[in-house]
């Protein structure tokens, strides 16, 4: 199924800091086709028809429900959409996967299930295993007959994933590894079927094995206590003495991280699709509450500080949505295009997610960070209520937390997006010099670049070409420096964390005005653009105040005081943008989603 | 069996509900649409149980114009065969009785399901009229039903109990909850909705008698009123004089 627009160009990964998109160049929900929105009414369908009923068994994990769910899903065909045909599954483009991850994301605990099982559980074994292994195991994965589990975390390695104890050594007779060791927070672990572990080879050689629920010597911890998924099985896994056949070794030895790392950019991807589900549905829950409280005499919708905060749920959510579904865009494209040129299933899906490493990065950030900010300000709504269990913010509230440290931690992920840009810079992959250069003399020249964009938000296209100037400002600096060995940025994560948070802003804002853009080029008679033009004046304003403070914090960490004054002058250009009437802005936006009593954009 | 399942479409069950024209025309602007659940969950499920038990064909059908084809598609996708749009506008009960007898008169149906009402109007006039033009017996709010040799057994709820009839040959039913269990359209049934025929017909030559002259809103809840446990003399004046019901 194949839903995307004609078109050849498309931007790699990271190459929206230094060119221009155009409208084209995106993917939105208002490009949703009739059998991808009839997809994710069978998701939602499920959702009510077998997930929300289920709530109290699901936190309680009563009779293993989670994996009933899963085999459910899969009755449905749910669990192979991102799979070959040949193995049974239906061969889905990746739009339409993103829009299945997101319909998901509403079912709290048993999303996790889902994304374990469907993204860093199945996909090792698409993306790296044999013909044999896929054919063996990708067939039951697909109809949710077998689970899958990922052990890469240690009680010793987290984030430091590469570090791991846990051992491999060749039999004598040559037939099995012997695995000893211990995995820590294993998702799914309670009834997985199916584990791929990583573990050392000889001691220093990072692999990846499937391995086998009931072999011998391999055991489980208790249900871990947690904040919150608690519907989620999560447990630790023992091996002692655990003989994996040799057949069972994944991809090759010593090239465990190629899977770790590259399985992870789909996994960060595919969570950033389920968070949106999730903070969309704690919006709809809040402003249904906030119409229906009175304090008063007033529904306290009508106050203006918790208008405030349904108008924010409101263009966080555009933002997140906005990314989300362009970076899925990008992800689609190529995959056609790699498959065009040759590049078999897997190694194409692969690719094109490594490719975009960066903006998974940044959809698992922004996505996760929108969620925790809708229910942490949905309690805030719900007032007392919010505190209580018997509401659906109090449980979206705690299952929430999670997203930050999963899947690479948040700062983790920060550090991704500036390593990945500095790598593809110094391979050759993105020329940031020259750009970087071209600010310079703009800076030098005194005749800034004023012209307005010819096109839809044409000023907050100007804007956003203008923050790419401050971020290449600093990192060109920065770099610079780095290569001088003036600057070690392995210890200046602080700066990292700023100039990510630039990348991060300019990604989504940029998005955010691509796909208004395209709403006013194709408006229908229904659409209401004046509330887009309302969100992108709040958004730009907004992101210009955010990333004038990012710079200066960034800036000042490695240039001396007598030096910053170009650097000031310059994010002072670059950041400007004319001040707004934000309450007004605010208010429009929060009614009209008051009146739609939910997201609505 | 061949059979035949009239699908409409209702609004969203938390849409906003306005009316424009001066109160005669409900307000659609902004309104999600569902397949009204009467016809999907029990109607169309029971019949595709039945072919699945004896062989034969399902088609669903609808009056209404191209912007119903999306869920005139989910009862394709839920595993109907085929589909018939009739390509007007579905004004009255009447009408669009009319409509779809013109086209099934000929057709010899064996079953010919409907919802027992549509969540939107809950009209329940389409099923008895159609049943009526079309010469046959008509069985409303059915919530069980076998069907064996050309006998069908049919269990309606009626005050206080169930009443069982059978009924031979063709006939119109409408369906009630316990007919059947919601089905979720699965991703196979969704690819291959859109290779089934859809088949759009023109109109009959049928003339709407019944024009809605107005809708009004209910009158919204009032608030909840908290008394003091120990003021009986308030609960009673209030109960008196606002309700007004003692």
């Amino acid at each position: 199924m194949d839903t995307s627009t004609d078109k050849t160009e498309i931007l790699n990964g990271a190459e929206f800091l230094i060119k221009e998109s155009t409208l084209q160049d995106t993917f939105t929900p208002e490009d949703f086709s009739e059998e991808q929105i009839m997809i994710q009414e069978t998701v939602q369908e499920f959702n009510k028809a077998e997930v929300f009923s289920n709530t109290a068994k699901i936190e309680k994990q009563e009779n293993n429900i989670a994996a009933t769910l899963l085999e459910k899903f899969g009755e449905l065909g749910l669990l192979g959409t991102h799979m070959p045909e040949e193995y049974g599954g239906m061969d889905m483009d990746f739009n339409t996967n993103t829009i299945i991850g997101e319909a998901v994301g509403p079912s709290g605990s048993f999303s996790v299930a889902y994304n374990a099982h469907t993204g860093i559980g199945m996909l090792p074994i698409l993306y790296f295993g044999t013909d044999t292994q896929k054919e063996k195991y990708l067939p039951k994965l697909i109809t949710g007959e077998f689970k899958a589990s990922y052990c890469l975390t240690e009680p010793s390695s987290g984030s430091d994933a590469l570090s791991a104890k846990a051992s491999a050594v060749l039999s004598d007779d040559g037939q099995h590894y012997i695995l000893n060791g211990q995995k820590m927070w294993i998702t799914n672990a309670g009834f997985a079927d199916i584990f791929t572990v990583f573990a050392q080879v000889d001691g220093d050689k990072f692999t990846g094995f499937i391995v086998e629920r009931g072999l011998e010597g391999l055991s489980f911890g208790e249900e871990e206590a947690k904040l919150g998924i608690k519907g989620s099985s999560t447990r630790m896994v023992f091996m002692e003495n655990v003989k994996v056949p040799v057949e069972n070794l994944l991809g090759e030895i010593g090239k465990g991280h190629h899977i770790a790392f590259n399985v992870l950019n789909t996994g960060r991807f595919k969570l950033g699709a389920s968070v949106l589900g999730g903070s969309k549905m704690a919006t709809e829950v809040s402003i249904a509450y906030a119409n229906e409280r009175q304090q008063f005499k007033t529904p306290i919708s009508k106050f203006g500080a918790i208008q405030h905060k349904i108008a924010e749920m409101g263009v966080q959510n555009f933002l997140s949505e906005s990314a989300l579904y362009r970076t899925s865009h990008f992800i689609n494209e190529k995959i056609k295009d790699l498959k065009a040129k040759g590049e078999s299933y897997s190694g194409a899906k692969l690719k094109a997610a490594e490719e975009y490493a960066l903006e998974c990065s940044i959809i698992k950030i922004l996505g996760s960070e929108v969620l925790d900010y809708c229910v942490d300000e949905g309690v805030q709504i719900h007032g007392g209520m919010g505190y209580s269990e018997e509401g659906v913010i109090a449980r979206a509230y705690r299952d929430s937390r999670i997203n930050r440290i999963f899947e690479g931690t948040n700062e983790i992920n920060r550090m991704v997006i500036i390593n990945t840009l500095l790598k593809k810079a110094m391979k050759g992959q993105l020329d940031i010099v020259t750009p970087a250069l071209a600010v310079q003399s703009e800076l030098q020249s005194q005749t800034t670049d004023t012209r307005i964009f010819d096109e839809p938000y044409g000023r907050q296209k100007q804007s956003v070409a203008n923050f790419k100037k401050v971020l290449l400002m600093i990192l060109g600096s920065a770099a610079k420096l780095a290569m001088e060995g003036k600057l070690d940025l392995k210890k200046e994560q602080e700066l990292l964390m700023n100039m990510a948070d630039i990348v991060i802003d300019i990604f989504s804002v940029e998005s955010a005005i691509i796909r208004a853009g395209k709403i006013k080029n194709e408006k229908t008679e229904k659409v209401n653009t004046e509330i887009y033009a309302d969100m992108i004046n709040l958004l730009t304003y907004e992101a210009s105040h955010k990333i004038y403070k990012n710079a200066l914090d960034a800036m000042a960490s490695f240039v001396s005081e007598n030096d910053q004054e170009d650097y000031i002058k310059g994010f002072r250009i670059f950041t400007k943008y004319p001040i707004q009437n934000v309450k007004k802005l605010r208010r429009n936006i929060a009614e009209v989603m008051i009146g739609e009593g939910a997201y609505c954009f | 069996m061949k059979i035949l399942v009239c699908i409409t479409k209702t609004p969203e069950t938390t849409a906003k509900i306005a009316f424009t024209d001066g109160n005669k025309e409900f307000n659609k602007d902004g309104v999600q649409y569902i397949m009204n659940p009467y016809d999907e969950w029990y109607a169309l499920v029971r019949a595709l149980e039945l072919k699945e038990a004896n062989g034969g064909t399902v088609t669903v059908l609808n009056v209404g114009d191209s912007s119903n084809d999306i869920i005139i598609r989910k009862g394709l996708a839920l595993g109907a065969d085929d589909a018939v749009r009739i390509d007007t506008d579905a004004l009255s009960a009447y009408q669009t009785a009319a409509q779809i007898s013109a086209y099934a008169s000929d057709k010899s149906y064996d079953l010919i399901f409907l919802g027992k009402e549509s969540i939107d109007y809950n009209g329940s006039e389409v099923g008895g009229l159609l049943a009526e033009m079309l010469s046959l017996p008509y069985v409303s709010y059915v919530s069980h039903l076998e069907v064996s040799g050309g006998v069908s057994t049919v269990s309606r709820d009626i005050e206080g109990g169930v009443e069982v009839s059978e009924v031979s040959g063709p006939f119109v039913l409408s369906a009630a909850k316990g007919l059947a269990e919601q089905r979720i359209a699965n991703m196979k049934g969704i690819m291959m909705s859109k290779r089934k025929p859809l088949t759009v017909v023109p109109p009959a030559d049928v003339e709407n008698p019944v024009e809605v002259v107005s809708y009004t809103l209910p009158e919204g809840k009032s608030g909840v009123k908290m008394i003091a446990p120990d003021d009986m003399q308030e609960l009673v004046r209030l109960l008196h004089e606002e309700a007004k019901v003692i």
